[in-house]
This record gives structure tokens, C-alpha cells and sequence, in this order.
């Protein structure tokens, strides 16, 4: 064994490039395919301004490190565990997903997967049921991405004898050990996050990328809302837009928003109306057309224009909206 | 058994080479993977050849997408049993059976006694065999 590995090394003697070598950046771009993935990225996720940027310059680092690499100019590979904040429904598990194929891309994991968890997953209900379950999510979320929603339920402050706290040593020891087989994402909400950092300063320590999830302006709501109904071959007619404009604007000064989870219930509705809209002029002939648009009427049917409050009848789900905001996104 | 340099155990694939590596361990779980065949850890003190069926170290890995996983639980095993023998498994699930593809020892006592070989003189000038490893003497669990 100690014989071939001398073989080997002399074999090949170390080069030392000079410093003025050219590097290639552009072919590595292209090389990686990850412009591709990050002009999608542009492309289908509305507004998040913040977050994209941050991702393009995560997508650079890994560029340049791989350039770095060719060249012999080693440093240790960089933590990419991340921590997406933001209120309901900003996308966050979406831009995981995404983050996911991109490191995957630059070729930082292994294998583009992401395994979802949360609490349930990740911490037993009796003592000595907590490791071998986070292990065994650990395991599985190996050579991917690993993302916790709603982390801070882990710790729970008032309840002593709680095992989220086992959870979380485990994890902030595979953090530190398997970096390179594993990228750990915590999300959830601003200020719930802010004090479970507090509390776990070792968390806050090992995650090196904090990104907020901006809430969306109604304009870009309305643009959300257009790319989903594209999504299912639906149309908006101009009124629609505009109904649809001041729905938001209305909407998002109520409680339970959760942006374009809400906008997502209430196309949803809006479909529903629809539907029973053409039915109830069955006399006349329906065209494809009218299948595929939907008018402002099916819009401004909604309660949160004529009484400025949600539907309590289940249609505007106000129950729905409550349970939406506990799960977030 | 004299042949056998070091009395070393041998069961399984790779057990006449040289103890695989870390890297090398986690090529051929790569291999398992890609062939989505299910892994699974197994660990004795017992080291007769015959001795089959050995005691699962947790629970068989399914739907595992990456070897790093696999060699995580086999650091465990490793450190709740650093003198016993560890093997990994992986069988195939597509005769509807999880049917032994793979099996190699990735763990070994430090020291490996050996065989002690009893003939026994049986009718008619016969001759029986039976190896018995040395190490059995003691009860399991103490055995390395």
C-alpha cells in the first residue's frame, strides 16, 4: 500500500503555476450551466430583489472557488448554511428548492436533492427517540440539502424537558463535521428566527447566510398571480387586473396574509365563481375562451370587497387563512 | 489456515485483500446506491465462517440518496464496536425478496487469534474436521 502511494506521488510532481496563468471565467460560467438556472430563477420568482442577489453572489463564490481549485489555490470549502426569513408565503421553500439545483450545479452537493422537515421529523416523543430520528433525517438529506421549515419550533423555551434541544445538538454537530456532504437551510419567520438565533448563539454562529424574504407590493402580487393562472391555462381580462390589484391592496391590510399563498386561495375562488358563473348562464354557447378567462366579476364577488372582512362561510376561508399562517411556507 | 496470512476472517467480498479505505468503502456503497439496492450494517464477535447471520446495527437504509449517510452510520457502529467484525450489505429488492447482492467487512478486531482445528477419529478410519475459532472460548461480548 505505502509503495504504490510513493509511486504516485512521484509520478506527479506538483506544478506550480505562475501567477499570471489566465483564468476562464466565462467558460466556467458556461461549463457549469448555472447562468440557465439562474436566469429561471429571474424569470419565475416575481420581486425577492434581496434574495436573488444574494444568490448570485453564493453562485459567484463557487465559481471562483472551483477556479481557485484548478489552480492549485486551496482554502476550505465555505459553509453555505443558510437561514431564509420572511413572513408567509415569500417563496422560501420555492428559492430552497432552487438553491438546491444550484449548488447541485456547481457541483458543492453531490446530489441536487432536498429533503423538507420539520419538527415532527426531527424530534421524538419519548427519551432516546430524538437521535436515531435526526440521524436518520440527516442520513437521508446526505450529499443534498437539508431544509428545516419552521425551525424554531425545535426549541422550546418554556417546556425544560423538551427534546427539540438533542435535535438541535445534533445537528450543530453535523453542521460542523459533514460540511462537505451537507447544506443545512432553516426557515421561518423574522422575529420567531430572531429568537431562536438568540437562544442557540451556536446555530446563529455555524450559518454563515441570514437571507429576509421581503413581503410582496400588490403589484407584484398581481404579477404572481398571472404567471399561476398561466400555470393552468386561465386568463385575466383587463377589469380583472385591476380587480385584482385592489383585492391585494385591500387584502394585505387585513390579518392572516400570507402573500401569495393568498393570492393562490384566492384565485382558487376566483375559479370557483367562474365555474359556477357559466353555469348559470348555461343558455348561452360557451367558447373555449370563456373557459379559459376569467372576468372581474368573479373577482369582486368577494367578501373582502363588500364588508371589508373575510368570508366566514368557508368559501373565503378564514379558517384556511389562519391554518396558513401557523404553516407558512 | 496457515495460508491465510494473520488468521484473518474471511467472508464476503474483498476479505483476502487488504482492508478497504474510508473512500474505498464509500465507492462501493456508491455502486449499491446506483443500483438502488437497500444497505444495511451488520456486526459480530462471532468469526466461524459458517456464522451467517450476524446482529443488525439499526435499521436496513432505504431510499438513501448518498454514500456519505451510509459511512456516518458505519463510523457509529465503529465507535460502539471498535473490537468486533462490521459488515455492509445490500440487497436487491426486485424478485419482490431483499435478496444479498453485496457483503464486505469493513471492520475488524484488532487482533485476530485464529482457528485451533480438531480432527476426530471417527469408524472405519474416518476423519472428521471442525474448526473452532480460538476466540470463542470466552462468552460473547468479551470475546476481543
Amino acid at each position: 500500500m505505502s509503495e504504490s502511494t510513493e509511486t504516485e506521488e512521484t509520478q506527479e510532481p506538483e506544478i506550480i503555476l505562475p501567477d499570471d496563468t489566465p483564468v476562464d471565467l466565462q467558460a466556467e460560467l458556461v461549463s457549469s450551466n448555472v447562468m440557465e438556472i439562474l436566469d429561471q430563477l429571474d424569470q419565475e420568482l416575481i420581486g425577492l430583489k434581496p434574495v436573488k442577489t444574494r444568490i448570485r453572489e453564493t453562485a459567484a463564490l463557487l465559481l471562483v472557488d472551483r477556479m481557485r481549485n484548478k489552480m492549485q489555490l486551496s482554502a476550505a470549502s465555505p459553509t453555505l448554511h443558510m437561514s431564509f426569513t420572511g413572513n408567509p408565503g415569500t417563496g422560501k421553500t420555492t428559492v430552497a428548492l432552487r438553491m438546491a439545483e444550484i449548488l447541485h450545479r456547481l457541483e458543492y452537493v453531490r446530489t441536487g436533492q432536498l429533503v423538507t422537515v420539520t419538527r415532527d421529523d426531527l424530534v421524538g416523543q419519548y427519551i432516546g427517540h430524538t437521535a436515531p430520528k435526526t440521524k436518520d433525517v440527516i442520513k437521508k438529506a446526505m450529499g443534498g440539502v437539508l431544509f428545516i421549515d419552521e425551525a424554531y419550533y425545535l426549541y422550546k423555551p418554556e417546556n425544560e424537558r423538551d427534546y427539540g434541544a438533542e435535535s438541535i445538538e445534533i445537528l450543530l454537530q453535523t453542521m460542523e463535521n459533514n460540511r462537505d456532504d451537507l447544506v443545512v437551510v432553516l426557515a421561518g419567520y423574522k422575529d420567531k428566527m430572531d429568537i431562536f438565533f438568540h437562544s442557540n448563539p451556536g446555530m446563529r454562529s455555524r450559518i454563515a447566510h441570514h437571507i429576509d424574504f421581503p413581503d410582496y407590493s400588490s403589484d407584484e402580487l398581481l404579477a404572481i398571480a398571472q404567471l399561476m393562472l398561466a400555470e393552468q391555462n386561465y386568463r385575466l381580462t383587463e377589469d380583472a387586473k385591476k380587480a385584482l390589484l385592489e383585492y391585494t391592496t385591500l387584502r394585505m391590510t387585513m390579518d392572516h396574509f400570507a402573500n401569495a399563498r393568498s393570492v393562490r386561495n384566492a384565485l382558487d375562488r376566483a375559479r370557483l365563481r367562474q365555474a359556477n358563473r357559466l353555469f348559470a348562464d348555461a343558455n348561452k354557447s360557451v367558447t373555449k375562451v370563456d373557459l379559459m378567462t376569467i372576468h372581474a366579476e368573479d373577482i369582486l364577488a368577494s367578501r373582502v370587497f363588500q364588508e371589508g372582512a373575510l368570508d366566514m362561510d368557508g368559501d373565503e376561508g378564514a379558517d384556511n387563512a389562519d391554518l396558513d399562517a401557523n404553516q407558512g411556507d | 489456515m496457515m495460508t491465510n496470512y494473520g488468521n484473518r476472517m474471511t467472508q464476503g467480498q474483498f476479505s483476502f485483500l487488504p482492508d478497504l479505505t474510508d473512500e474505498e468503502i464509500s465507492a462501493q456503497i456508491k455502486y449499491a446506491l446506483d443500483n438502488s439496492w437497500a444497505l444495511n450494517i451488520e456486526y459480530t464477535d462471532d468469526p466461524h465462517p459458517r456464522n451467517t447471520y450476524w446482529e443488525m446495527y439499526g435499521m436496513p437504509m432505504f431510499d438513501m440518496k448518498d454514500p456519505a449517510g451510509v459511512l456516518m452510520e458505519i463510523n457509529e457502529c465503529r465507535k460502539t464496536f471498535p473490537n468486533h467484525y462490521i459488515r455492509v450489505m445490500a440487497s436487491d429488492a426486485t424478485r419482490g425478496v431483499e435478496s444479498p447482492k453485496m457483503s464486505y467487512i469493513v471492520n475488524r478486531p484488532e487482533k485476530e487469534p485464529g482457528y485451533h482445528l480438531i480432527r476426530e477419529e471417527r469408524d472405519g478410519r474416518c476423519q472428521g474436521y471442525t474448526i473452532v475459532p480460538y476466540s470463542n472460548d470466552k462468552p460473547e461480548g468479551e470475546r476481543y
